[in-house]
């Protein structure tokens, strides 16, 4: 059953006017106002070493806490789906966590755990190690709360391709670790792709479980969504709204790898990605950027 | 040589797949083991792949003990029913993955895949991908893959049955031709009766997980050991402890003793062959397989009633006389007799 035209246009218009008003208006006025007196005063703002040393460990969060949840979360779906167990269902509950609490109480457990009365804090002290107001403290935080994207992402798709292809290659001479690597990754490469995307654009643009770990001292333990916090609170509305287009944009650039690399795959002639997921993730990391 | 089993069990959960299972399967033949679904011939076919672990019992292949070894290990090609193909590679991908694995140089890997693509004559499409493929092509690249590292025995796994029926056909004409050709160990794995006959030399009918019997298509049909072999290789009519083949029904206008009263229900006609279906006096319903010329000398119509002498029959049970050439046994046909004639009339 098709729809008539002017009631499919009526839709249409609903729905672009819709994600017009509460998704394009906000970002497309966050540009306008970062570039209304030109490309120097931005770049001026971001140049300042409090805004690149942000900038870095933004950069070094993404790096730290997403090939570590990639790893994590392809292995982890491989136990869910194909080694049946009892415990699945728990394991299953627990990945959901992070999807169920708020990141502050997040950052708050965190504290509680690490910080001076906590259960690891005072060991971990005498050993030399500082976890809360430094780096390792915000990378945990940061893997927490992006943890399930990956396990989410690959589940469905490794369920999907079974396991026929599999036992081919093992009956083809392939051991486990070549099973994997030639036939099981690159079948599920799309889920894990668009978990990786996911996982990227979260730890981007973390913020409540990471204010509370790091203490947000600038030039220190500031990433950029705490920059652009401190800096809107500041009225200094120019490095706020800079920051936050550096924000978008690494988000983006995050988008257009996964997609340029689609459509190499596409070009080849290979399989295409699955087009629902790609259609997704497109508006979904806008919205996480 | 070649493949054997001993004793081979497996069960999943309440469900008995293999119940004391052996076979032997003679070097470089042609086997097909046949059975319903649920009969355990996949099991058992995986497992001599060491795709499923045996609870008990032994695979020996070529001689060796193989029942520890991992599939990895067993040098054989397993062919599956929806292909395996591996979907991100070309053709060429597929079936060099095998090779790759070996470490073959690139040289060497591009002759070896390129000859087995021309024997299944898929030469041309190397660069596809299997998704650009048709099923019985698909099932090709399947088989070239598995045959391209040089398998000590080729297992099937209801090759052909996601296929339709032309294509079905083609393909078991070529695989027995192949197999001609290349004299490795081959089984394979079917339900239909047919199909099995038609391409394997040596066939082992399986029920319930287990072996019901085994030996060339002429021995199961001429000689069935059980009942359920009788049934399910060639078609059966059964006259109460007696099994009747429904070509050797022999359908006569007048009264004869030792023949039965039948009355014709239904004549259907399948081109050459007729099929004539019949109700006995006590309800049994039969079938009678003629040609077109003896329908035509008859002159059967429907509601018309014959008299039925079952040529060869067999009988299962140890209590029932094997009946002789010139009819069924006679206490059946007492006991049905007069009822019969009065149905019959009415």
């Amino acid at each position: 059953m098709t729809s008539s035209t002017p009631a499919k246009w009526g839709l249409r218009s609903l729905a672009l006017g819709y994600l017009g008003l509460l998704l394009l208006a906000p970002v497309a006025m966050i540009f306008y106002k970062t570039f209304e007196h030109g490309l120097g005063p931005p770049i001026e703002a971001m140049t300042s070493p409090d805004a690149l040393h942000a900038i870095w460990l933004t950069l070094l969060m993404v790096a730290v806490a997403v090939p570590l949840n990639t790893v994590f979360g392809v292995g982890c779906a491989l136990l869910l789906v194909r080694h049946k167990w009892k415990g699945n269902a728990l394991i299953d509950g627990i990945i959901n966590l992070p999807f169920a609490i708020s990141p502050i109480v997040v950052g708050l457990s965190l504290f509680l755990l690490y910080g001076n009365d906590g259960w690891f804090g005072p060991t971990l002290s005498e050993w030399g190690i500082q976890v809360l107001f430094s780096t390792p403290g915000m990378i945990l935080a940061s893997v927490f709360v992006s943890l399930p994207f990956v396990v989410r992402e690959t589940v469905p798709v490794l369920q999907e391709i079974g396991t026929e292809q599999e036992q081919a290659a093992s009956t083809l001479g392939a051991n486990v670790w070549q099973t994997f690597w030639r036939v099981t990754l690159p079948a599920i490469r799309w889920g894990v792709a668009y978990g990786i995307v996911l996982t990227t654009a979260r730890v981007l643009g973390e913020f409540g479980a990471v204010t509370i770990v790091s203490g947000s001292i600038s030039g220190e333990t500031e990433t950029l969504p705490l920059f652009v916090a401190k800096a809107f609170e500041q009225f200094n509305e120019e490095a706020a709204y800079a920051g936050a287009i550096v924000l978008a944009l690494l988000a983006l650039t995050t988008l257009l790898l996964m997609s340029v690399g689609g459509r190499k795959a596409k070009a080849q002639g290979g399989p295409i990605p699955i087009t629902g997921d790609t259609a997704i993730s497109t508006s979904n990391t806008k919205e996480g950027s | 040589m070649g493949i054997t089993v001993e004793g081979a069990r497996k069960r999943f959960g309440d469900f008995q797949a293999l119940d004391d299972v052996s076979i032997d399967v003679p070097d470089g033949s042609l086997t097909a083991l046949l059975g319903p679904s649920g009969s355990g011939k996949s099991t058992l076919l995986r497992a001599i792949a060491g795709l499923e672990t045996l609870d008990a019992g032994t695979v020996t292949i070529s001689g060796e003990d193989a029942t520890a070894k991992p599939a990895q290990k067993r040098e054989v090609g397993f062919v599956f029913q929806h292909y395996a193909a591996f979907k991100h590679m070309t053709v060429f991908g597929n079936v060099a993955f095998g090779l790759k694995i070996r470490k073959w140089s690139k040289a060497q890997i591009n002759d070896r895949v390129h000859e087995l693509l021309r024997l299944v004559q898929l030469d041309g499409l190397a660069e596809r991908y299997p998704d650009q493929l048709s099923g019985g092509q698909r099932q090709r690249m399947a088989l070239a893959r598995a045959l391209a590292v040089e398998p000590q025995v080729l297992l099937l796994d209801e090759p052909f049955g996601a296929l339709d029926a032309k294509v079905r056909k083609d393909l078991r004409t070529w695989l027995r031709r192949l197999h001609d050709e290349m004299h490795v160990t081959t089984i394979f794995v079917t339900h239909d009766q047919e199909e099995a006959m038609d391409v394997a030399g040596q066939l082992v009918v399986m029920n319930e997980g287990r072996v019901e019997q085994s030996g060339s298509a002429d021995d199961l049909y001429e000689q069935p050991a059980t009942e359920f072999v009788m049934s399910f290789v060639g078609e059966v009519n059964r006259l109460g402890e007696h099994f009747v083949r429904p070509h050797d029904m022999s359908v006569a206008l007048d009264r004869d003793d030792g023949a039965e009263e039948a009355m014709v229900q239904r004549i259907v006609a399948l081109g050459f062959e007729i099929r004539v279906e019949f109700v006995l006096g006590d309800g049994t319903e039969v079938w009678a397989q003629l040609t077109r010329a003896e329908l035509q000398k008859l002159e059967l119509r429907e509601s018309q009633i014959v008299y039925l002498r079952p040529g060869q029959t067999k009988s299962f049970s140890g209590d029932v006389p094997p009946p002789d050439g010139d009819g069924a046994s006679t206490p059946q046909r007492q006991d049905g007799g007069d009822d019969a004639e009065v149905s019959a009339a009415a």
